[in-house]
């Protein structure tokens, strides 16, 4: 009976019967339950693995391989290229302006969504879906036609794009965060004790929300980081155009900068995720 | 509990020498005089207070008491300010409140749910209002402290609410209420979702609490023994109006209308008639209040303790249930007709009776309500 019981099924109850069982017998039934549970478990794992790892290989294999040995010289030729500084540059400044534009924007709008105006909430969760569905350049040319004169010369306005293409991915990082505590208690508490809207927001809500805020900043740096359609059509140079036009003269390169973005892209990833623990650290020893 | 109030003691000692004098003290200056006068809000179509009128002395505990909607949290809600009149006034010391916000009226409020800062520590949870008031760390700290030790906390004060109990969290939502040292204390159903032995404990500890700081607090329960046992006054409430505001006894033994006399405590419906000012009941004429339509054929409506049961075995009344309660036992009687009632009887008296017994019911109020019969 208990060999028949796999592992993820052993419960409590599962525990406490291994207690009660003699140990020879413990060690043949772990040993059969753990067999049947992990051989699945280890092929949906594989199999998930592969495909997503395997071109992660196969471009490594590319960008690191000259006659066929092992280089860095496709990394390492990255830099020389031209236009590589500015458009990696240029990427991250906007990746920072559509963050902070996102952030300001959809926190305030998700609060009052959920505290004020319960009854749009499914509007929102439509509205979300709208600049995944809308193709880019319908998009890009709804912007230039209210975009301020002032920002039509400048790559600046690609972020006001961005922020449309982000929005989805911030309001419902935010929409999660808000849903997993009792908003309107807290808020109610805060402002019975004499909190304002801004104390509010910054002292209680906000480090409530401080995963679903990470969550939203790192899925808009990485799709800043990632974007190329908008860019193209908007004729600049960002770090996925750059690769793409450079991809023409030196493949190689192009490659091996591809992948430089992907591990600069998980590095600026990981410091956030740590830069948001840190704050939690220091924010619960400073009252303590 | 003695390790918490040496520990407690020490800490203030401690703080004392480091900080100004304990703020907690000025708490007890006097509670605030609150009034509703008029007031009504509207939801929809649904009116959640119809002229709701009641006022609250300084000190005072007053219990408001009704059934689920009948609009006894949206009076608190309206007083905390969330809520806003659509007419009448709110005065606080003679002052209308109603157009001031929030944040701005010194409210100290425990909520239903758990409503501490998830984030924060008791002990922050507990200095959040002082930090709003700009009061320094030390302060601050010092303040929280002393009200954490007065709930009996202070060795949680690091903890985070997910580390709490329910009843420990209530009690760092009192301090935390307490530490604004509010002019009013609002509790909305703060015991609700305790389990019962924490909240009779909670009950004496909060009562006590507000009768040691004196400070006006107004209690919004569904729960008649909350009521009954912490409050000053109690206000019944029905379709956002009250009833009657009275002191427990009074609600009990004197209830202004039928829907209060079943709403608290148990309640004889027994068919009667009216003549005058005085009515039939179970062979007695006694005399009656009631709303002006019960008239003529009438329930009569009486307390367990309010009826005497003898054995009879002539009587036409049968003995159907009995009920051991300590000092008395209730009986379950079935009167001639479709009437039963219930009557409480010392159990000394009680346990010569037993179930299937012939009885005769007689009525020993001397005064008694009557309603339409239902």
């Amino acid at each position: 009976m208990v060999a028949d019981v796999t592992a993820p099924e052993l419960g409590l109850r599962g525990i406490a019967t291994e207690l009660n069982t003699p140990p020879r017998t413990r060690a043949r039934s772990r040993a059969r339950s753990i067999g049947r549970g992990n051989v699945t478990h280890i092929i949906v794992l594989t199999l998930t693995a592969v495909y997503f790892l395997l071109p992660l290989y196969a471009a490594g294999k590319f960008a690191l391989t000259v006659d066929g040995h092992f280089s860095w010289a496709g990394l390492k030729g990255i830099s020389k290229q031209d236009g590589f500084k500015d458009a990696f540059v240029l990427s991250f400044k906007l990746a920072l302006v559509t963050t902070l534009i996102s952030l300001a924007l959809m926190v305030p709008t998700a609060v009052l969504v959920h505290l004020r105006f319960p009854n749009l909430r499914r509007f929102f969760d439509g509205l979300t879906l709208l600049p995944i569905v809308i193709p880019p350049v319908v998009l890009i040319v709804g912007v230039l036609q209210v975009a301020p004169q002032k920002l039509k010369g400048t790559p600046y306005l690609l972020a006001l794009e961005y922020v449309v293409l982000a929005m989805p991915f911030m309001y419902r990082s935010l929409d999660a965060g808000l849903r997993s505590f009792d908003l309107r208690t807290i808020v109610d508490a805060s402002r019975s004790l004499g909190g304002g809207w801004l104390s509010t927001l910054w002292h209680v809500l906000l480090p409530n929300l401080r995963s679903a805020v990470l969550s939203g900043v790192v899925l808009t740096v990485a799709l800043v980081l990632g974007e190329y359609t908008m860019a193209t059509l908007d004729q600049y140079t960002t770090f996925p155009v750059w690769i793409v036009y450079n991809d023409q003269s030196s493949s190689q390169t192009s490659v091996a900068a591809s992948l430089l973005a992907l591990l600069v892209t998980w590095l600026v990833l990981i410091i956030i995720a740590a830069f948001g623990g840190q704050r939690r650290g220091r924010g619960n020893r400073e009252e303590a | 509990m003695t390790e918490v109030t040496t520990g407690s003691s020490a800490d203030r000692r401690t703080a004392a020498a480091t900080s100004p004098a304990p703020l907690i003290a000025t708490a007890a200056e006097g509670g605030a005089h609150v009034e509703f006068v008029g007031v009504t809000r509207s939801f929809g179509q649904t009116r959640a207070l119809d002229g709701l009128t009641v006022d609250i002395a300084p000190g005072e505990l007053l219990a408001l008491l009704g059934p689920s909607g009948c609009g006894k949290t949206t009076a608190l809600r309206v007083l905390a300010g969330f809520e806003h009149a659509d007419a009448g006034q709110v005065m606080v010391d003679g002052r209308d409140v109603i157009a001031v916000p929030a944040r701005k009226r010194d409210m100290g409020m425990v909520f239903q749910s758990y409503s501490l800062f998830p984030t924060m520590t008791a002990l922050d949870n507990v200095a959040y209002g002082l930090r709003l008031r700009k009061q320094s760390g030390p302060v601050r700290r010092h303040a929280a402290q002393e009200l954490l030790d007065m709930v009996g906390l202070a060795p949680q004060a690091k903890r985070y609410p997910h580390q709490m109990s329910g009843g420990q969290q209530q009690r760092v939502a009192l301090a935390r209420a307490l530490a604004i040292e509010p002019r009013v204390l609002l509790l909305d159903e703060p015991l609700s979702a305790l389990d019962a032995k924490v909240r009779i404990a909670l009950r004496d500890q909060i009562r006590a609490l507000q009768q040691r700081l004196g400070t006006t607090t107004l209690f919004v329960t569904h729960d008649q023994e909350e009521a009954l046992s912490m409050a000053d006054r109690v206000g019944v409430m029905r379709n956002g109006r009250l009833e009657q505001v009275a002191s427990p006894t009074e609600l009990y033994t004197q209830p202004a209308t039928p829907f209060v006399a079943e709403f608290v405590g148990t309640m004889n419906r027994i068919p009667g008639q009216t003549a005058d000012q005085q009515v039939m009941v179970l062979g007695s004429t006694v005399p009656f209040t009631g709303p002006p339509e019960a008239r003529g054929v009438v329930d009569v409506l009486v307390r367990p303790e309010g009826l005497a049961v003898t054995p009879d075995r002539n009587g036409d009344a049968i003995v159907t249930s009995h009920s051991f309660r300590g000092a008395v036992t209730r009986l379950g009687v079935q009167l001639s007709g479709d009437s039963a009632v219930w009557v409480d009887l010392s159990s000394d008296a009680a346990s010569t009776i037993t179930p299937g017994d012939p009885v005769r019911v007689t009525l020993t109020a001397t005064r008694v309500l009557v309603d339409v019969p239902q």
